[in-house]
């Protein structure tokens, strides 16, 4: 422990000034967090402020609610410089002067574009953690009503005539069915948001028996992947109902996006201008953010391989910010010469070894690769002896490594949880495949060696003042003989473990449970040493970053904590899901995390400044498993749905759906050389996929780049290249090991 | 009022039960819990005379409330990587909401709530035995639950999946029967994906077989039946333990022959081992071989993982030989190959049951070649014996067409050896069992399709010499029917164990079960099942089935016996009750080798007596009035017991007349 502290005493330097000054304003953030978790945010003022920091949207309305909320707090200083950050006129807080505030929107949308990197004030970071390069949209903004903060907060104070509702919708269906073909899918997506916010406009106005024939009329037409939400909203016939209801809440506070061509827009907008149709203008224009693309409209699959999350598709300003996907220069470590001799025999082997890594090292090569981040764009913990020591084992091993591909696909060895009695909620292995940990419904974390090597304690303190600390095999002695065993069992937590990861030097394990907090364990010990708090409900999955020192947890409070070992608060707070953020990924250059949730979203955040830098949308279910490519490159991801999707995170679009699994995806990895993604699942399979054949077969041309429309061909066959049935095993865990064996991991349901 | 209390429980938990398959269909704003059900919890905690108002403002929050928590509930079961709900799943979601959660409903299963109605009134309850402590106290403790361990397996060698027991079976059986009935047909597309592992090639091809299906001609690819070396050493072993003298070995290679997923590959090799061994073995008249060799296709036919119709050309030769052939032993006067003969015809009932199609014809042809070899008059009574118990096997129609109307003549068959000059003790015998035989299978048979009265003269003139004796057990059929209608409504079962060593233990089927005692009730000599009937007479409640387990204590053999005593109305008797016992106990007594899922799946109203017997030890279920003698030998128990039973009237203790 205190090596690892010790080895990085330059890099906390660094980051002090960084930490304290973001300590602030997370602090202060994390306030308003916790007003977003309170069971009722009944209040008006905590909502707004929620949002903010929710960073759901950049709108100026949002930021006026701010800015009110502010002066309502009396935090004057703040008001003016928030209000001096956004440009607005001094006027615009004035709710009479308020009219005139069309005028400033555009400076509002100019002012908060922030360059998150290194703003420092609270306000900006609040307003700038959120999408980076934001803009207003204009569009919206311009037919708005007036900016007042009671507006925004209780949206569905309008009165319409109830018995309208169903014959505007009906009239607006009989619209989209007569227009145009292409157009149709496209006006299509309408349907569904409008649907909601229609239904729950009935509900808010105390309009139940509208509400439930509305309902009960149109459900049926809505797309089979939104079903999960229809239910929810199917149960909610009251207003009170609508008090502390996340999911509600959700579609009030975030505008639901659609990506539509200006042909089909202008087309929808003459139609409801013609007809006179305040109401569904009135919702398209509040609740709903239309994304308009020049070009040609998009096609039925199009739309339905995007669509299905909470909030309709990412913004295409969303995904803009430049990603820096590549990998890291590796450190330069000498081979020791005894161990050249050992292969020296096999002389000409060696360069040819060499090479592959180079290839999937992709770094290795002297010069830079352009989308690899600075070394220090993120202070790294330096390298230890014991961690040079494990790089050229690390190296040695790889060069025993089988090339797989689909004429050779690697061996399965399945480790099977006898006796689990459905309480296996978690497993992780080692990277180097020694040690395998379970988490437990029992709340015990479990470890276990997998390897003749047994486990270990340290002896006591007192005994470890009898060792002769001079000796050579000192780390060999200060081990107690008497308490090896295979199996070690880790008692601390209070619920459910749901998440496990070990770090890299092994030396560390972090658990994630039901009871709301992570813990930090000892390998050596096998004591806890850590209990982080932050998190108030259950915490869904930790991982370790793939240098040590950070990691990064989500769970119920859909937000995803960015920590450090030795710091007992987070770091960073990645806030942005409308939902519990179910797993959480490091790209394999720690300077990014991928979070998955309920929402049907994958994020992607920077680590330097805590930005959401892509926003995948397109899985149609709660998303339990997060892969990225060794190369950086990709992103894969597994969701309730029985589906992976594929995600090139440079263009930041969707490149591929591997459809087979009939349950929900708990596992996905590639393998060491990135040419195999294997994922495990409910279903009782491990499934094999070329990813090789999957990524070349990409056209990322500009078109699809500029737009992000994609067209996915179904080659799920093709790229399928083994299907292994285990006999009752859900498969929860899957793991390579450096000389790509495939590790699989389940408990047996008898 | 004691389900009062009770009826406040289940509405917690229940509703969100129901919801689940409610939703499953989204019923918009479906579900709303009754009003009454609000009334009735309002006058539990004190609170008299809800408005209707207020019972309906409340129902509907308390629903809308329910389902929220049913909601986040199913979060933790996803994260908790299950697919059933657990109670803890809502206590968990409870806490969620800052609500205290409900102690005490810890359930790994399912919740038995039972429904009853009376008195104008509906009711969910829970079903509470009663429970004798001092039963428990002297309940030996059941096994300790292991703890959690880690196993390691190969799912799959550089892309093939190893046939080892740890996987599952290489060719499901649906697959091997599709394969061998309709050998051209490409894999149904559900099973495509099996197809795609055995190899790359035949993934492809059952991919694109659908298209092409009418189009091209495709030949069958050439199976290839290498073993490896393993299976090999398998085989070898297996085929030695099961032919050996040691018999806990063969106890446990005819388990692992019954049990095993992977030994599809071996299935030509097995079938050609029985054949061989049984023309040879039937020339030098080695019983003992040859009922060695029956038990490996019982073993292969119990093998849930294996489709045998491609193999029946080489078995059911072997069997039938095992049926009528002249002279199985070397001393046909001493020797028991009668049993011998039950247990083939057995086999062959049920292979005709399961593989007889409208194309193989295998029951009509079996049932040709057992009557012509029967009508011929110079037929051995060994193999009159044989042909009647392969016929009679096939049920109570082929007994009613076939042996009904020849029972005239074999009567007087019999009688001329019975009663004629003494030819030679061996005919004696013979004619001895054949005659117990037809009373045995055709006294039930006309029970049935004969209006009573029994007239003892009305029987000798339509059956001959065999009249009377059919006439009294026509009528101990009767008696014994009657008598079970009237246990069925009692449903009361009482064995009694004269032996103080019969111990009463946990069904530890493998684990399957869990632990869960409470079904078991143990006395110490004499045992006694209570229907588990609540008491509400008014509800006609589906028959209950009870399964007695006996196991063997053979070294590791597991061998457990599940004998299905149905108190069905129709299939009329519970089992042991019966006087005679043994020509009554054989379409009732249900053999299934244990640890199977099927048993703990179905409904709650199963218990599972588990009766272990010591090996070699002989001990009798003697119910009221008669004796059963199952004597089991420590292994064979499966076909020790049927052996037994088919003696058993020679051997009659019950069958006095």
């Amino acid at each position: 422990m205190a090596a690892v502290q010790g080895g990085l005493v330059d890099a906390d330097e660094d980051k002090d000034i960084k930490t304290e000054a973001s300590n602030d304003s997370w602090g202060n953030n994390n306030a308003n967090d916790g007003r977003l978790l309170s069971p009722s945010p009944g209040s008006s003022a905590s909502a707004g402020s929620n949002k903010s920091a929710a960073g759901a949207s950049e709108e100026q309305q949002t930021l006026l609610a701010v800015l009110q909320f502010l002066r309502k707090n009396k935090l004057t200083e703040s008001v003016e410089i928030l209000r001096r950050e956004a440009g607005l006129p001094e006027d615009s807080l004035e709710p009479k002067g308020a009219e005139s505030s069309g005028a400033g929107s555009g400076g509002a949308s100019g002012g908060v574009d922030l360059e998150g990197g290194d703003a420092s004030s609270l306000l900006s970071r609040v307003t700038a953690s959120s999408t980076a390069g934001a803009q207003a949209p204009t569009k919206v903004a311009a037919g708005e009503d007036q900016p007042d903060v009671n507006v925004v907060l209780s949206a569905y104070s309008q009165q319409g005539d109830p018995a309208l509702y169903e014959v505007y919708y009906s009239g607006l269906k009989r619209f989209i069915e007569s227009v145009l073909d292409c157009h149709r899918a496209e006006l299509s997506q309408v349907f569904y948001p409008l649907f909601v916010h229609m239904y729950l406009e009935l509900v808010y106005n105390n309009h139940e028996s509208e509400a439930k024939a509305f309902f009960e009329k149109f459900s049926g037409d809505q797309e089979c992947y939104y079903e999960d939400d229809l239910r929810v909203l199917s149960s909610l016939t009251k207003k009170e109902h609508m008090r502390g209801n996340e999911t509600l809440l959700d579609f009030r506070t975030s505008k639901f996006v659609l990506r539509i061509s200006r042909d089909s827009y202008q087309l929808l907008k003459r139609h409801l201008q013609e007809r006179q149709n305040n109401q569904i203008w009135n919702i398209i224009q509040e609740h709903l953010y239309i994304d308009i693309f020049d070009g040609m409209p998009r096609s039925k699959s199009q739309i339905d391989a995007m669509s299905g999350s909470l909030a309709g598709e990412a913004k295409r300003e969303a995904n803009k910010a430049k990603v820096y996907y590549g990998l890291l220069k590796e450190p330069e470590i000498e081979l020791p010469l005894d161990d050249e001799d050992e292969e020296a025999e096999n002389e000409e082997g060696k360069p040819k070894k060499k090479k592959p890594k180079k290839d999937s090292l992709g770094s290795k090569s002297k010069k830079q690769d352009p989308n690899a981040p600075s070394q220090n764009r993120i202070p790294l913990p330096e390298l230890k002896d014991s961690d040079k020591l494990d790089k050229i084992m690390y190296m040695k091993e790889a060069t025993k490594r089988i090339r797989l591909g689909p004429d050779n696909l690697p061996s399965i060895c399945f480790y099977s949880f006898l006796n689990a009695y459905q309480g296996l909620t978690a497993v992780d292995f080692t990277d180097d495949s020694s040690l395998i940990a379970g988490g437990f419904a029992d709340s015990t974390v479990r470890v276990w060696s997998v390897t003749p090597k047994k486990l270990r304690k340290v002896k006591s303190a007192a005994d470890l003042n009898l060792i002769d600390k001079e000796s050579d095999d000192v780390l060999e002695r200060i081990m107690d003989e008497k308490t090896a065993s295979e199996s070690k069992i880790l008692c601390g937590h209070s619920g459910p473990v749901y998440g496990i990861s070990f770090s890299p030097d092994r030396n560390y394990l972090l658990s994630s449970s039901e009871d709301g907090t992570v813990r930090l364990w000892s390998l050596q010990t096998f004591t806890c040493l850590v209990g982080y708090k932050g998190h108030n409900y259950p915490v869904w999955d930790t991982q370790f970053s793939p240098h040590g020192y950070y990691f990064v947890s989500g769970g119920h409070d859909r937000v995803a904590r960015l920590w450090a070992t030795d710091h007992y608060q987070p770091l960073r707070m990645f806030s942005g899901h409308l939902a519990d953020v179910t797993c959480t990924r490091f790209h394999p250059n720690s300077n990014y995390v991928a979070t998955g949730s309920s929402d049907r979203t994958i994020r992607l955040w920077d680590v330097l400044n805590g930005n959401c830098v892509r926003i995948f949308t397109g899985h149609k279910g709660p998303i339990h498993a997060l892969a990225f490519s060794p190369n950086g490159k990709f992103l894969a991801s597994g969701a309730t749905d029985g589906r992976v999707l594929l995600w090139d995170i440079g263009h930041g679009l969707m490149v591929g759906e591997l459809k087979g699994h009939t349950d929900t995806i708990y596992s996905l990895r590639f393998s060491r050389d990135g040419e195999i993604l294997a994922s495990g699942s409910m279903d009782n399979t491990v499934r094999l996929w070329d990813a090789t054949k999957a990524f070349d077969d990409l056209e990322t041309d500009d078109f699809t780049a500029a737009t992000g429309h994609i067209h996915l061909q179904d080659n799920s066959q093709e790229l399928l290249l083994g299907t292994y049935m285990t006999k009752s095993t859900p498969v929860i865990h899957l793991h390579f090991t450096r000389r790509n064996l495939l590790l699989a991991a389940g408990a047996y349901n008898p | 009022s004691d389900y009062k209390t009770k009826s406040g429980l289940p509405f917690c938990h229940c509703p969100t039960k129901l919801h689940f398959e409610k939703l499953a269909k989204i019923q918009p704003c479906s579900v709303i819990l009754p009003t009454e059900s609000m009334k009735a919890m309002a006058e539990s905690v004190g609170v008299g005379q809800l408005q209707e108002e207020s019972c309906v403002a409340i129902s509907e929050e308390v629903s809308y409330r329910i389902k929220e928590i049913a909601q986040d509930a199913l979060k933790f079961m996803h994260h908790g990587k299950r697919r059933k709900l657990t109670t803890s799943d809502i206590d968990n979601a409870l806490k969620l909401k800052n609500v205290e959660p409900l102690y005490g409903f810890q359930s790994q299963e399912f919740i038995p709530f039972r429904f009853a109605s009376g008195g104008g009134r509906e009711l969910h309850f829970y079903e509470e035995r009663e429970v004798d402590l001092s039963d428990i106290i002297n309940t030996p403790l059941p096994r300790v639950p292991l703890d959690v361990s880690l196993k390691a397996h190969w799912l799959s060698i550089e892309g093939v999946q190893p046939a080892i027991p740890e996987n599952p079976p290489p060719a499901p059986k649906e697959q091997q029967k599709a394969e061998s009935t309709e050998p051209l047909k490409v894999a149904k597309p559900g099973q495509e994906e099996e197809a795609a592992i055995q190899g790359k090639s035949q993934g492809a091809t059952a991919a694109d077989g659908k298209g092409k299906e009418k189009g091209l001609i495709r030949l069958k690819p050439r199976s290839t039946h290498e073993l490896s070396v393993e299976q090999q050493l398998y085989y070898k072993e297996i085929t030695e333990a099961c032919v050996g003298s040691c018999e806990a070995k063969r106890a446990e290679a005819l388990q692992s022959i019954a049990t095993d997923p992977g030994l599809y590959q071996m299935l030509p090799r097995f079938s050609t081992f029985i054949s061989e061994g049984v023309r040879v073995n039937v020339v030098q008249n080695n019983l003992a071989l040859l009922i060695y060799l029956m038990r490996m296709v019982k073993a292969l036919m119990d093998n849930p993982t294996l489709y045998l119709e491609k193999y029946l050309h080489e078995l059911i030769p072997a069997v039938v030989t095992c049926i009528v052939s002249k002279q199985l032993c070397l001393r046909p006067d001493v020797d028991n190959h009668w049993a011998l003969r039950d247990f083939a015809a057995r086999l062959m009932a049920q292979s005709c049951k399961t593989f007889s199609t409208t194309t193989n014809n295998i029951q009509s042809r079996i049932t040709k070649t057992f009557t012509k070899s029967w009508l011929d008059d110079k037929t051995q009574w060994t193999t009159r014996y044989g042909c009647i118990a392969g016929l009679a096997e096939l049920g109570p129609d082929v007994i009613k067409t076939l042996i009904l109307p020849r029972l005239t003549v074999e009567g007087a068959r019999i009688k001329a050896v019975m009663e004629g000059p003494v030819v030679s003790n061996i005919d004696k015998i013979g004619a001895d069992h054949v005659q117990s035989l037809l009373l045995k299978h055709c006294a039930s048979v006309i029970a049935k399709i004969r209006p009573q009265p029994d007239n003892v003269e009305q029987y000798r003139t339509d059956y001959g010499y065999l009249g009377p004796m059919l006439c009294s057990h026509v009528m101990k059929a009767r008696t014994q029917a009657a008598l079970q209608a009237q246990q069925v409504n009692r449903t009361t079962l009482t064995i009694t164990q004269p032996r103080p060593t019969l111990s009463v233990s946990q069904s530890g089927l493998s684990g399957s079960t869990g632990p869960r005692t409470p079904s078991i009730i143990k006395v110490p000599s004499s045992l006694t099942l209570m229907s588990p009937r609540p008491g509400t007479p008014s509800q006609p409640s589906p028959p209950a089935t009870k399964y007695i387990v006996m196991a063997t204590s053979a070294g590791t053999a597991t061998t457990q016996q599940v004998i299905t005593l149905s108190s069905s109305q129709s299939a009329s008797p519970v089992t042991s009750t019966v006087p005679s016992a043994t020509s009554t106990l054989q379409p009732l007594v249900k053999l299934e080798s244990g640890s199977g899922p099927g048993l703990t799946g179905s409904r709650p109203l199963q218990k599972y007596i588990v009766v272990s017997l010591p090996s070699s030890a002989s001990s009798s279920l003697e119910p009221k009035s008669s004796v059963i003698p199952t004597s089991i030998s420590s292994t064979s128990l499966e076909a020790g017991m049927k052996m037994e039973r088919s003696e058993s009237p020679g051997a009659s203790t019950q069958s006095p007349h």
